[in-house]
Protein backbone atom coordinates (compact mmCIF):
# COMPACT_ATOMS: atom_id res chain seq x y z
CA UNK A 1 0.00 0.00 0.00
CA UNK A 2 1.08 3.57 -1.06
CA UNK A 3 0.93 6.40 1.86
CA UNK A 4 0.37 9.20 -0.76
CA UNK A 5 -2.37 7.67 -2.07
CA UNK A 6 -4.21 7.41 1.99
CA UNK A 7 -7.05 9.80 1.30
CA UNK A 8 -9.32 10.27 4.65
CA UNK A 9 -10.72 13.61 3.88
CA UNK A 10 -13.79 11.75 3.29
CA UNK A 11 -14.02 10.60 6.79
CA UNK A 12 -12.84 14.06 8.12
CA UNK A 13 -16.30 15.29 10.05
CA UNK A 14 -16.30 10.87 11.56
CA UNK A 15 -12.91 11.56 12.40
CA UNK A 16 -13.29 14.96 14.47
CA UNK A 17 -16.84 13.35 15.84
CA UNK A 18 -14.58 10.70 17.79
CA UNK A 19 -11.84 12.89 18.64
CA UNK A 20 -14.33 15.16 20.40
CA UNK A 21 -16.21 12.12 21.61
CA UNK A 22 -13.27 10.87 23.35
CA UNK A 23 -12.64 14.25 24.48
CA UNK A 24 -15.53 14.47 26.20
CA UNK A 25 -15.40 10.93 27.94
CA UNK A 26 -12.38 12.16 29.67
CA UNK A 27 -13.22 15.46 30.55
CA UNK A 28 -16.44 14.42 31.84
CA UNK A 29 -14.85 12.47 34.88
CA UNK A 30 -13.54 15.51 36.05
CA UNK A 31 -16.80 17.71 36.34
CA UNK A 32 -19.70 17.58 39.03
CA UNK A 33 -22.93 16.45 38.60
CA UNK A 34 -23.80 20.53 38.77
CA UNK A 35 -21.62 21.66 36.30
CA UNK A 36 -23.10 18.57 33.90
CA UNK A 37 -24.26 21.67 31.66
CA UNK A 38 -20.13 21.77 30.21
CA UNK A 39 -20.39 18.75 28.82
CA UNK A 40 -23.69 19.36 27.26
CA UNK A 41 -22.81 22.72 26.00
CA UNK A 42 -19.39 20.64 24.74
CA UNK A 43 -21.33 18.05 22.84
CA UNK A 44 -23.50 20.86 21.05
CA UNK A 45 -20.77 22.37 19.84
CA UNK A 46 -19.07 18.99 18.35
CA UNK A 47 -21.86 18.74 16.74
CA UNK A 48 -21.63 22.02 15.07
CA UNK A 49 -18.39 22.11 14.30
CA UNK A 50 -19.22 18.24 12.56
CA UNK A 51 -22.00 19.75 10.47
CA UNK A 52 -19.80 22.86 9.35
CA UNK A 53 -17.12 20.28 8.35
CA UNK A 54 -19.81 18.12 6.61
CA UNK A 55 -21.32 20.84 4.52
CA UNK A 56 -17.64 22.29 3.91
CA UNK A 57 -16.00 19.22 2.42
CA UNK A 58 -19.18 18.54 0.38
CA UNK A 59 -18.27 17.56 -3.03
CA UNK A 60 -20.67 16.63 -5.75
CA UNK A 61 -19.42 13.05 -6.35
CA UNK A 62 -18.74 10.16 -4.37
CA UNK A 63 -15.52 9.56 -2.66
CA UNK A 64 -14.00 5.98 -1.72
CA UNK A 65 -11.47 6.13 1.51
CA UNK A 66 -10.59 2.97 4.17
CA UNK A 67 -10.09 0.80 0.73
CA UNK A 68 -13.90 1.69 -0.56
CA UNK A 69 -15.34 0.32 2.73
CA UNK A 70 -16.61 4.58 3.10
CA UNK A 71 -18.23 6.11 1.10
CA UNK A 72 -18.97 10.14 1.11
CA UNK A 73 -21.50 10.72 -1.38
CA UNK A 74 -24.27 13.70 -1.50
CA UNK A 75 -26.92 11.37 -0.65
CA UNK A 76 -24.76 11.11 2.67
CA UNK A 77 -24.47 14.38 2.87
CA UNK A 78 -27.52 15.75 3.31
CA UNK A 79 -28.51 12.52 5.50
CA UNK A 80 -25.70 13.06 7.85
CA UNK A 81 -26.58 17.03 8.33
CA UNK A 82 -29.93 16.86 9.12
CA UNK A 83 -28.91 13.91 11.98
CA UNK A 84 -25.97 16.58 13.61
CA UNK A 85 -29.16 18.91 13.12
CA UNK A 86 -31.89 16.14 14.42
CA UNK A 87 -29.56 15.11 17.27
CA UNK A 88 -28.97 18.52 18.72
CA UNK A 89 -32.22 19.09 18.75
CA UNK A 90 -32.93 16.20 21.01
CA UNK A 91 -30.44 17.00 23.52
CA UNK A 92 -31.85 20.35 23.83
CA UNK A 93 -35.05 19.33 23.82
CA UNK A 94 -34.18 16.32 26.67
CA UNK A 95 -32.48 18.73 28.78
CA UNK A 96 -34.86 19.65 31.32
CA UNK A 97 -36.71 16.32 31.36
CA UNK A 98 -32.89 13.99 31.72
CA UNK A 99 -32.08 16.84 34.36
CA UNK A 100 -35.54 15.98 36.25
CA UNK A 101 -34.77 12.57 36.47
CA UNK A 102 -31.33 12.06 37.17
CA UNK A 103 -30.12 10.78 33.29
CA UNK A 104 -28.35 14.10 33.11
CA UNK A 105 -25.47 12.52 32.98
CA UNK A 106 -21.85 12.08 30.67
CA UNK A 107 -22.73 8.34 29.76
CA UNK A 108 -26.19 10.14 28.58
CA UNK A 109 -24.19 12.80 25.89
CA UNK A 110 -21.46 9.89 24.95
CA UNK A 111 -23.37 7.16 24.32
CA UNK A 112 -25.52 9.57 21.71
CA UNK A 113 -22.74 11.19 19.99
CA UNK A 114 -21.66 7.01 19.88
CA UNK A 115 -24.86 6.39 18.23
CA UNK A 116 -24.30 9.04 15.83
CA UNK A 117 -20.95 8.04 14.79
CA UNK A 118 -22.45 4.38 14.24
CA UNK A 119 -25.64 6.14 12.21
CA UNK A 120 -22.56 8.00 10.11
CA UNK A 121 -20.90 4.90 9.47
CA UNK A 122 -24.32 3.07 8.22
CA UNK A 123 -25.00 5.79 6.47
CA UNK A 124 -21.66 5.89 4.53
CA UNK A 125 -20.76 2.54 4.01
CA UNK A 126 -20.31 0.78 0.94
CA UNK A 127 -19.37 -3.11 2.35
CA UNK A 128 -21.18 -5.51 4.47
CA UNK A 129 -18.41 -4.81 7.08
CA UNK A 130 -18.98 -1.24 7.82
CA UNK A 131 -22.23 -1.66 7.07
CA UNK A 132 -22.97 -4.11 10.04
CA UNK A 133 -20.28 -2.72 12.40
CA UNK A 134 -22.27 0.75 11.85
CA UNK A 135 -25.30 -0.75 12.40
CA UNK A 136 -24.37 -2.49 15.67
CA UNK A 137 -22.37 0.53 16.84
CA UNK A 138 -25.67 2.35 16.90
CA UNK A 139 -28.03 -0.72 18.19
CA UNK A 140 -25.46 -1.15 20.98
CA UNK A 141 -25.58 2.35 22.23
CA UNK A 142 -29.03 2.32 22.25
CA UNK A 143 -29.54 -0.58 24.11
CA UNK A 144 -27.25 0.95 26.51
CA UNK A 145 -29.22 4.32 26.59
CA UNK A 146 -32.89 2.89 26.78
CA UNK A 147 -31.34 0.83 29.89
CA UNK A 148 -30.04 4.28 31.31
CA UNK A 149 -32.59 4.19 33.47
CA UNK A 150 -31.93 1.76 35.61
CA UNK A 151 -34.16 1.89 38.98
CA UNK A 152 -37.33 1.79 36.71
CA UNK A 153 -38.72 -1.32 35.55
CA UNK A 154 -40.84 -0.13 32.79
CA UNK A 155 -37.19 1.13 30.65
CA UNK A 156 -35.32 -1.91 31.59
CA UNK A 157 -38.19 -4.35 30.13
CA UNK A 158 -38.10 -2.76 27.27
CA UNK A 159 -34.19 -1.83 27.32
CA UNK A 160 -34.17 -6.12 27.63
CA UNK A 161 -36.95 -6.44 24.52
CA UNK A 162 -35.27 -3.98 22.15
CA UNK A 163 -31.51 -6.18 22.35
CA UNK A 164 -33.31 -9.29 21.99
CA UNK A 165 -34.96 -8.22 19.32
CA UNK A 166 -32.20 -6.00 17.85
CA UNK A 167 -30.05 -8.81 17.93
CA UNK A 168 -32.22 -11.45 15.93
CA UNK A 169 -33.07 -8.96 13.53
CA UNK A 170 -28.81 -8.56 13.02
CA UNK A 171 -28.85 -12.45 12.93
CA UNK A 172 -31.44 -12.69 10.26
CA UNK A 173 -29.20 -9.30 8.26
CA UNK A 174 -26.37 -11.32 8.70
CA UNK A 175 -27.47 -15.03 7.76
CA UNK A 176 -28.61 -13.03 4.36
CA UNK A 177 -25.46 -11.28 3.79
CA UNK A 178 -23.72 -14.70 4.05
CA UNK A 179 -25.59 -15.62 1.38
CA UNK A 180 -25.61 -12.74 -0.53
CA UNK A 181 -21.93 -13.12 -0.43
CA UNK A 182 -21.64 -16.88 -1.05
CA UNK A 183 -23.65 -16.08 -4.30
CA UNK A 184 -21.22 -12.99 -5.22
CA UNK A 185 -18.21 -13.81 -3.96
CA UNK A 186 -18.06 -10.60 -2.84
CA UNK A 187 -18.93 -8.26 0.50
CA UNK A 188 -18.62 -5.01 -1.48
CA UNK A 189 -21.83 -3.48 -2.37
CA UNK A 190 -20.64 -1.95 -6.03
CA UNK A 191 -18.88 -5.48 -6.65
CA UNK A 192 -22.13 -7.50 -5.87
CA UNK A 193 -24.56 -4.91 -8.15
CA UNK A 194 -21.89 -6.11 -10.70
CA UNK A 195 -22.27 -9.88 -10.40
CA UNK A 196 -25.90 -9.65 -9.83
CA UNK A 197 -25.86 -7.66 -13.45
CA UNK A 198 -23.79 -9.97 -15.22
CA UNK A 199 -25.75 -12.87 -14.14
CA UNK A 200 -22.65 -14.95 -12.90
CA UNK A 201 -24.37 -15.32 -9.13
CA UNK A 202 -26.05 -17.96 -8.30
CA UNK A 203 -29.76 -17.56 -8.31
CA UNK A 204 -31.17 -20.09 -5.86
CA UNK A 205 -28.80 -18.40 -2.78
CA UNK A 206 -29.35 -14.67 -4.08
CA UNK A 207 -32.86 -15.09 -3.40
CA UNK A 208 -32.87 -16.67 -0.02
CA UNK A 209 -30.22 -14.25 0.86
CA UNK A 210 -32.50 -11.63 0.02
CA UNK A 211 -35.73 -12.71 1.78
CA UNK A 212 -33.30 -12.52 4.85
CA UNK A 213 -32.18 -9.72 4.41
CA UNK A 214 -35.68 -7.44 3.72
CA UNK A 215 -36.78 -9.24 7.21
CA UNK A 216 -33.57 -8.24 8.88
CA UNK A 217 -34.35 -4.42 7.38
CA UNK A 218 -37.95 -4.36 8.06
CA UNK A 219 -37.34 -5.18 11.72
CA UNK A 220 -34.74 -2.13 11.76
CA UNK A 221 -37.13 0.04 10.23
CA UNK A 222 -40.21 -1.44 12.58
CA UNK A 223 -42.68 -2.26 9.96
CA UNK A 224 -44.85 -5.21 10.15
CA UNK A 225 -45.11 -8.16 10.26
CA UNK A 226 -41.38 -7.74 12.39
CA UNK A 227 -42.96 -4.53 14.42
CA UNK A 228 -43.87 -6.23 17.66
CA UNK A 229 -40.78 -3.88 19.55
CA UNK A 230 -41.70 -0.90 18.36
CA UNK A 231 -44.82 0.35 20.86
CA UNK A 232 -42.94 -1.92 23.64
CA UNK A 233 -39.97 -0.06 23.04
CA UNK A 234 -41.29 3.35 22.82
CA UNK A 235 -44.08 3.10 25.76
CA UNK A 236 -41.10 1.48 28.34
CA UNK A 237 -38.33 3.97 27.38
CA UNK A 238 -38.19 7.46 29.22
CA UNK A 239 -39.59 9.63 26.61
CA UNK A 240 -36.19 11.34 25.95
CA UNK A 241 -35.20 7.82 24.69
CA UNK A 242 -38.06 7.28 22.95
CA UNK A 243 -37.42 10.70 20.89
CA UNK A 244 -33.92 9.49 20.56
CA UNK A 245 -34.67 6.05 18.90
CA UNK A 246 -37.37 7.12 16.58
CA UNK A 247 -35.57 10.74 15.00
CA UNK A 248 -32.29 10.38 13.78
CA UNK A 249 -31.88 6.69 13.31
CA UNK A 250 -35.08 6.41 11.26
CA UNK A 251 -32.79 8.66 8.70
CA UNK A 252 -29.76 6.76 9.08
CA UNK A 253 -31.90 3.23 8.53
CA UNK A 254 -33.81 4.72 5.52
CA UNK A 255 -30.05 5.40 3.97
CA UNK A 256 -28.91 1.49 5.24
CA UNK A 257 -31.79 0.38 3.05
CA UNK A 258 -31.18 2.30 0.46
CA UNK A 259 -27.79 0.99 0.36
CA UNK A 260 -28.18 -2.40 0.38
CA UNK A 261 -31.75 -3.19 -1.62
CA UNK A 262 -31.02 -0.06 -4.45
CA UNK A 263 -26.82 0.20 -4.54
CA UNK A 264 -26.10 -3.40 -3.81
CA UNK A 265 -29.67 -5.71 -5.34
CA UNK A 266 -30.73 -3.24 -7.77
CA UNK A 267 -30.33 -5.95 -10.13
CA UNK A 268 -33.18 -7.96 -8.06
CA UNK A 269 -35.92 -5.00 -7.83
CA UNK A 270 -38.20 -6.90 -9.28
CA UNK A 271 -38.14 -9.68 -6.43
CA UNK A 272 -37.37 -7.35 -3.43
CA UNK A 273 -40.58 -4.87 -4.95
CA UNK A 274 -42.91 -7.66 -3.77
CA UNK A 275 -41.98 -7.95 -0.75
CA UNK A 276 -41.70 -4.47 0.08
CA UNK A 277 -45.23 -4.11 -1.37
CA UNK A 278 -46.42 -6.71 1.34
CA UNK A 279 -44.45 -5.36 4.13
CA UNK A 280 -45.87 -1.48 3.15
CA UNK A 281 -49.39 -2.19 3.38
CA UNK A 282 -49.48 -4.19 6.39
CA UNK A 283 -47.73 -1.51 7.87
CA UNK A 284 -50.08 1.02 6.94
CA UNK A 285 -52.84 -0.83 7.95
CA UNK A 286 -52.35 -2.25 10.95
CA UNK A 287 -50.09 0.49 12.54
CA UNK A 288 -52.65 2.99 11.61
CA UNK A 289 -56.07 0.61 12.70
CA UNK A 290 -54.33 0.00 15.98
CA UNK A 291 -53.18 3.12 16.94
CA UNK A 292 -57.07 4.07 17.28
CA UNK A 293 -57.30 1.88 19.92
CA UNK A 294 -54.73 3.31 22.20
CA UNK A 295 -55.10 5.90 25.08
CA UNK A 296 -51.41 6.12 25.69
CA UNK A 297 -49.73 8.76 23.49
CA UNK A 298 -45.82 7.11 23.23
CA UNK A 299 -48.01 3.95 21.84
CA UNK A 300 -50.10 5.67 19.61
CA UNK A 301 -47.06 7.29 17.93
CA UNK A 302 -45.67 4.35 17.65
CA UNK A 303 -48.23 2.73 15.85
CA UNK A 304 -47.94 5.51 13.99
CA UNK A 305 -44.84 5.27 13.24
CA UNK A 306 -45.09 1.94 12.59
CA UNK A 307 -47.55 3.54 9.39
CA UNK A 308 -45.48 5.81 8.27
CA UNK A 309 -42.42 3.44 7.61
CA UNK A 310 -45.23 1.37 5.56
CA UNK A 311 -45.55 5.15 3.56
CA UNK A 312 -41.43 5.74 3.42
CA UNK A 313 -41.42 2.07 1.72
CA UNK A 314 -43.81 3.00 -0.76
CA UNK A 315 -41.14 5.55 -2.53
CA UNK A 316 -38.81 2.63 -2.33
CA UNK A 317 -41.15 0.25 -4.32
CA UNK A 318 -41.57 2.27 -7.10
CA UNK A 319 -37.96 1.74 -8.04
CA UNK A 320 -37.20 4.90 -10.07
CA UNK A 321 -35.16 8.10 -8.81
CA UNK A 322 -37.91 9.80 -8.59
CA UNK A 323 -39.31 7.68 -6.07
CA UNK A 324 -36.00 7.22 -3.80
CA UNK A 325 -35.88 10.97 -3.39
CA UNK A 326 -39.86 11.28 -2.29
CA UNK A 327 -38.42 8.57 0.38
CA UNK A 328 -35.84 10.70 1.15
CA UNK A 329 -38.22 13.71 1.79
CA UNK A 330 -40.12 11.58 3.68
CA UNK A 331 -38.18 10.22 6.06
CA UNK A 332 -36.52 13.99 6.72
CA UNK A 333 -40.01 15.82 7.15
CA UNK A 334 -40.98 12.54 9.11
CA UNK A 335 -37.99 13.46 11.44
CA UNK A 336 -38.87 16.97 11.91
CA UNK A 337 -42.64 15.96 12.44
CA UNK A 338 -41.22 13.40 15.14
CA UNK A 339 -39.44 15.93 17.05
CA UNK A 340 -42.28 18.15 17.44
CA UNK A 341 -44.58 15.97 18.81
CA UNK A 342 -42.18 14.42 21.08
CA UNK A 343 -40.79 17.89 22.07
CA UNK A 344 -44.50 18.45 23.34
CA UNK A 345 -44.91 15.69 25.71
CA UNK A 346 -41.40 16.37 27.05
CA UNK A 347 -41.77 20.24 27.69
CA UNK A 348 -45.47 19.11 29.21
CA UNK A 349 -43.46 16.78 31.72
CA UNK A 350 -42.53 17.78 34.73
CA UNK A 351 -40.21 15.81 37.92
CA UNK A 352 -42.87 12.86 39.21
CA UNK A 353 -45.00 13.43 35.96
CA UNK A 354 -44.87 11.84 32.89
CA UNK A 355 -46.65 13.02 30.12
CA UNK A 356 -48.04 10.80 27.77
CA UNK A 357 -51.93 9.22 28.19
CA UNK A 358 -54.33 11.35 25.63
CA UNK A 359 -56.13 12.79 28.91
CA UNK A 360 -52.59 14.44 29.49
CA UNK A 361 -53.59 16.81 26.98
CA UNK A 362 -57.08 17.66 27.55
CA UNK A 363 -57.16 21.34 27.62
CA UNK A 364 -54.21 22.13 26.63
CA UNK A 365 -55.15 24.48 24.42
CA UNK A 366 -56.91 26.96 27.59
CA UNK A 367 -53.63 25.93 29.63
CA UNK A 368 -51.17 26.98 26.80
CA UNK A 369 -52.47 28.42 23.24
CA UNK A 370 -48.99 28.46 21.60
CA UNK A 371 -48.04 24.73 22.82
CA UNK A 372 -51.46 23.94 21.73
CA UNK A 373 -50.99 25.31 18.24
CA UNK A 374 -47.68 23.88 17.81
CA UNK A 375 -49.16 20.34 18.63
CA UNK A 376 -51.80 20.92 16.44
CA UNK A 377 -49.19 21.45 13.24
CA UNK A 378 -47.61 18.11 13.94
CA UNK A 379 -50.27 15.88 14.39
CA UNK A 380 -51.20 17.62 10.96
CA UNK A 381 -48.42 16.97 9.50
CA UNK A 382 -48.32 13.41 10.57
CA UNK A 383 -52.28 13.00 9.21
CA UNK A 384 -51.03 14.61 6.25
CA UNK A 385 -53.44 17.70 6.38
CA UNK A 386 -52.17 20.62 3.94
CA UNK A 387 -50.55 23.22 3.57
CA UNK A 388 -48.29 21.22 6.19
CA UNK A 389 -44.84 19.14 4.91
CA UNK A 390 -46.51 16.17 5.58
CA UNK A 391 -49.25 16.37 3.20
CA UNK A 392 -46.36 17.28 0.53
CA UNK A 393 -44.37 14.30 1.56
CA UNK A 394 -46.94 11.84 1.36
CA UNK A 395 -48.54 13.11 -2.31
CA UNK A 396 -44.72 12.87 -3.36
CA UNK A 397 -44.66 9.21 -2.67
CA UNK A 398 -48.30 8.21 -3.62
CA UNK A 399 -47.68 10.03 -7.13
CA UNK A 400 -44.41 8.22 -7.30
CA UNK A 401 -45.96 4.82 -7.14
CA UNK A 402 -48.97 6.16 -9.33
CA UNK A 403 -45.98 6.78 -11.68
CA UNK A 404 -45.16 3.31 -12.30
CA UNK A 405 -48.46 1.81 -12.66
CA UNK A 406 -49.09 0.56 -9.09
CA UNK A 407 -52.19 2.33 -8.60
CA UNK A 408 -54.00 -0.22 -6.08
CA UNK A 409 -51.19 0.62 -3.65
CA UNK A 410 -51.81 4.13 -3.88
CA UNK A 411 -55.04 3.53 -3.28
CA UNK A 412 -54.81 1.75 -0.26
CA UNK A 413 -52.54 4.09 0.81
CA UNK A 414 -54.42 6.94 0.71
CA UNK A 415 -57.47 4.61 2.55
CA UNK A 416 -54.92 4.29 5.27
CA UNK A 417 -53.96 7.85 5.84
CA UNK A 418 -57.65 8.35 6.17
CA UNK A 419 -58.20 6.08 8.59
CA UNK A 420 -54.16 7.39 10.21
CA UNK A 421 -56.52 11.02 10.45
CA UNK A 422 -58.96 9.87 13.10
CA UNK A 423 -56.57 9.38 15.98
CA UNK A 424 -54.51 12.75 15.11
CA UNK A 425 -57.86 14.57 15.10
CA UNK A 426 -58.71 12.82 18.20
CA UNK A 427 -56.07 13.79 19.53
CA UNK A 428 -56.25 17.65 18.13
CA UNK A 429 -60.39 17.68 19.79
CA UNK A 430 -59.24 16.65 23.31
CA UNK A 431 -56.60 19.48 23.21
CA UNK A 432 -59.40 22.28 22.21
CA UNK A 433 -62.42 20.69 22.83
CA UNK A 434 -62.01 19.11 26.14
CA UNK A 435 -61.97 20.38 29.91
CA UNK A 436 -58.86 20.61 31.85
CA UNK A 437 -58.29 17.96 34.14
CA UNK A 438 -55.14 19.32 35.37
CA UNK A 439 -54.01 22.68 35.92
CA UNK A 440 -50.49 22.98 37.05
CA UNK A 441 -48.31 25.20 34.89
CA UNK A 442 -46.20 24.09 31.73
CA UNK A 443 -42.10 25.65 32.63
CA UNK A 444 -40.30 25.37 29.56
CA UNK A 445 -37.05 25.81 29.22
CA UNK A 446 -36.44 29.25 27.06
CA UNK A 447 -33.93 27.82 24.12
CA UNK A 448 -36.33 25.09 24.15
CA UNK A 449 -39.62 26.71 23.58
CA UNK A 450 -37.50 28.81 20.99
CA UNK A 451 -36.37 25.74 19.02
CA UNK A 452 -39.18 23.91 19.42
CA UNK A 453 -41.42 26.67 17.90
CA UNK A 454 -38.95 27.23 14.90
CA UNK A 455 -39.00 23.25 14.48
CA UNK A 456 -42.95 23.74 14.33
CA UNK A 457 -43.20 26.25 11.93
CA UNK A 458 -40.26 24.55 9.61
CA UNK A 459 -43.03 22.01 9.00
CA UNK A 460 -45.38 24.82 7.80
CA UNK A 461 -42.48 26.39 5.74
CA UNK A 462 -41.63 22.94 4.12
CA UNK A 463 -45.49 22.35 3.44
CA UNK A 464 -46.16 25.38 1.70
CA UNK A 465 -42.22 25.91 -0.19
CA UNK A 466 -41.32 22.06 -0.08
CA UNK A 467 -39.56 23.01 -3.94
CA UNK A 468 -35.43 23.26 -2.28
CA UNK A 469 -35.39 20.56 0.08
CA UNK A 470 -37.06 18.35 -2.45
CA UNK A 471 -34.83 19.61 -5.49
CA UNK A 472 -31.85 18.86 -3.14
CA UNK A 473 -32.82 15.29 -2.53
CA UNK A 474 -33.61 14.44 -5.92
CA UNK A 475 -30.32 16.05 -6.99
CA UNK A 476 -28.56 14.14 -4.47
CA UNK A 477 -29.89 10.82 -4.86
CA UNK A 478 -29.47 11.64 -8.73
CA UNK A 479 -25.29 11.76 -7.77
CA UNK A 480 -25.36 9.05 -5.50
CA UNK A 481 -26.88 6.29 -7.73
CA UNK A 482 -25.43 7.04 -10.86
CA UNK A 483 -22.23 7.40 -9.81
CA UNK A 484 -21.56 3.88 -7.80
CA UNK B 1 -15.96 -36.25 1.13
CA UNK B 2 -17.70 -33.42 2.54
CA UNK B 3 -19.41 -30.62 0.19
CA UNK B 4 -20.51 -26.94 0.57
CA UNK B 5 -23.98 -28.28 1.03
CA UNK B 6 -23.12 -30.13 3.76
CA UNK B 7 -21.78 -27.04 5.65
CA UNK B 8 -24.79 -25.04 4.49
CA UNK B 9 -27.19 -27.42 5.92
CA UNK B 10 -25.64 -27.80 8.82
CA UNK B 11 -25.72 -23.99 9.48
CA UNK B 12 -28.84 -23.43 8.44
CA UNK B 13 -29.84 -26.37 11.25
CA UNK B 14 -27.96 -24.00 13.94
CA UNK B 15 -29.78 -21.15 12.22
CA UNK B 16 -33.24 -22.72 12.49
CA UNK B 17 -32.60 -23.97 16.15
CA UNK B 18 -31.59 -20.49 17.52
CA UNK B 19 -34.81 -18.83 16.09
CA UNK B 20 -37.09 -21.75 17.44
CA UNK B 21 -35.17 -20.66 20.81
CA UNK B 22 -36.01 -17.18 20.54
CA UNK B 23 -39.67 -18.08 19.98
CA UNK B 24 -40.17 -21.13 21.82
CA UNK B 25 -38.16 -20.64 24.95
CA UNK B 26 -40.42 -18.97 27.50
CA UNK B 27 -38.40 -20.05 30.48
CA UNK B 28 -35.28 -18.86 31.06
CA UNK B 29 -33.76 -15.29 29.71
CA UNK B 30 -30.33 -16.49 29.91
CA UNK B 31 -31.36 -19.06 27.03
CA UNK B 32 -32.63 -16.23 24.81
CA UNK B 33 -29.07 -14.55 25.24
CA UNK B 34 -27.65 -18.66 24.27
CA UNK B 35 -30.11 -18.72 21.50
CA UNK B 36 -28.60 -15.26 19.83
CA UNK B 37 -25.02 -15.89 20.40
CA UNK B 38 -25.52 -18.80 18.07
CA UNK B 39 -27.44 -17.25 15.76
CA UNK B 40 -24.35 -15.73 15.09
CA UNK B 41 -21.99 -18.64 15.29
CA UNK B 42 -24.20 -19.82 12.70
CA UNK B 43 -24.10 -17.27 10.47
CA UNK B 44 -19.55 -17.46 10.79
CA UNK B 45 -20.03 -21.47 9.91
CA UNK B 46 -22.10 -20.28 6.77
CA UNK B 47 -19.12 -17.43 6.09
CA UNK B 48 -16.15 -19.54 6.83
CA UNK B 49 -17.55 -22.77 4.64
CA UNK B 50 -18.43 -19.88 1.53
CA UNK B 51 -14.91 -18.29 1.95
CA UNK B 52 -13.11 -21.76 1.74
CA UNK B 53 -15.34 -22.51 -0.99
CA UNK B 54 -14.78 -19.43 -2.67
CA UNK B 55 -10.80 -19.33 -1.91
CA UNK B 56 -11.40 -15.71 -0.53
CA UNK B 57 -10.16 -14.62 2.63
CA UNK B 58 -12.63 -11.49 3.21
CA UNK B 59 -15.58 -13.61 4.68
CA UNK B 60 -12.80 -15.10 7.19
CA UNK B 61 -11.88 -11.16 8.09
CA UNK B 62 -15.58 -10.62 8.41
CA UNK B 63 -16.02 -13.15 11.44
CA UNK B 64 -13.69 -11.74 13.46
CA UNK B 65 -15.25 -8.95 13.29
CA UNK B 66 -18.96 -10.89 13.68
CA UNK B 67 -17.07 -12.24 16.69
CA UNK B 68 -16.23 -9.19 18.34
CA UNK B 69 -19.28 -7.77 18.10
CA UNK B 70 -21.27 -10.55 19.55
CA UNK B 71 -18.43 -10.29 22.66
CA UNK B 72 -19.89 -6.64 23.25
CA UNK B 73 -23.16 -7.55 22.30
CA UNK B 74 -23.24 -10.40 25.06
CA UNK B 75 -21.73 -8.06 27.78
CA UNK B 76 -24.47 -5.36 26.53
CA UNK B 77 -27.22 -8.21 26.99
CA UNK B 78 -25.55 -9.44 30.41
CA UNK B 79 -25.65 -5.79 31.96
CA UNK B 80 -28.89 -5.00 31.05
CA UNK B 81 -30.25 -8.78 32.37
CA UNK B 82 -28.72 -7.61 35.78
CA UNK B 83 -30.14 -4.43 35.67
CA UNK B 84 -33.45 -6.30 34.98
CA UNK B 85 -33.13 -8.78 37.53
CA UNK B 86 -32.49 -6.21 40.47
CA UNK B 87 -36.07 -4.21 39.45
CA UNK B 88 -38.04 -7.72 38.54
CA UNK B 89 -36.42 -10.08 40.74
CA UNK B 90 -36.66 -12.71 38.20
CA UNK B 91 -35.30 -13.19 34.75
CA UNK B 92 -38.67 -15.48 33.52
CA UNK B 93 -39.37 -14.82 30.56
CA UNK B 94 -42.55 -14.27 31.54
CA UNK B 95 -42.37 -11.83 33.88
CA UNK B 96 -41.95 -9.23 31.08
CA UNK B 97 -45.45 -8.80 30.14
CA UNK B 98 -46.08 -5.24 32.03
CA UNK B 99 -45.78 -3.51 28.89
CA UNK B 100 -49.30 -4.24 26.43
CA UNK B 101 -52.19 -2.37 24.69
Amino acid sequence: MNWADLNLMPALPEMFLLGALLVILMLDLFISDAKRVITYSLSLVTLAVCAFLQINTFEPFASYTFSGMFIDDPMSDIVKVAMYGVTATVLVYTRQYATDRGLFKGEYFTLSLFALLGMNFMVSASNFVSLYLGLELLSLSLYSLIALQRDSARATESAMKYFVLGALASGLLLYGMSMLYGATGSLDLALIAKSIASGSANQTLLVFGLVFIVAGLAFKLGAVPFHMWVPDVYHGAPTALTLMIGAAPKLAAFVFVVRILVQGLGGMVADWQGMLAIIAVLSMAIGNITAIAQTNLKRMLAYSTISHMGFLLLGLIAGTPEGYSAAMFYAIVYVLTTLVGFGILLGLSRAGFECETLDDLKGLNSRNSWYALLMLLALFSMAGIPPLAGFYAKFAVIQAIVNVNLVWLAVVAVLMSLIGAFYYLRAVKAMYFDDVQDNSPISMAGDMKLVLSINAIALLVLGVMPERLVAMCVQAMKLSLTTL
Amino acid sequence: MLTLTHFLVLAGILFAISVLGIFLNRKNLIVLLMAIELMLLAVNYNFIAFSHYLSDSAGQIFVFFILTVAAAESAIGLAILVVLFRNLNSINVEDLGSLKG
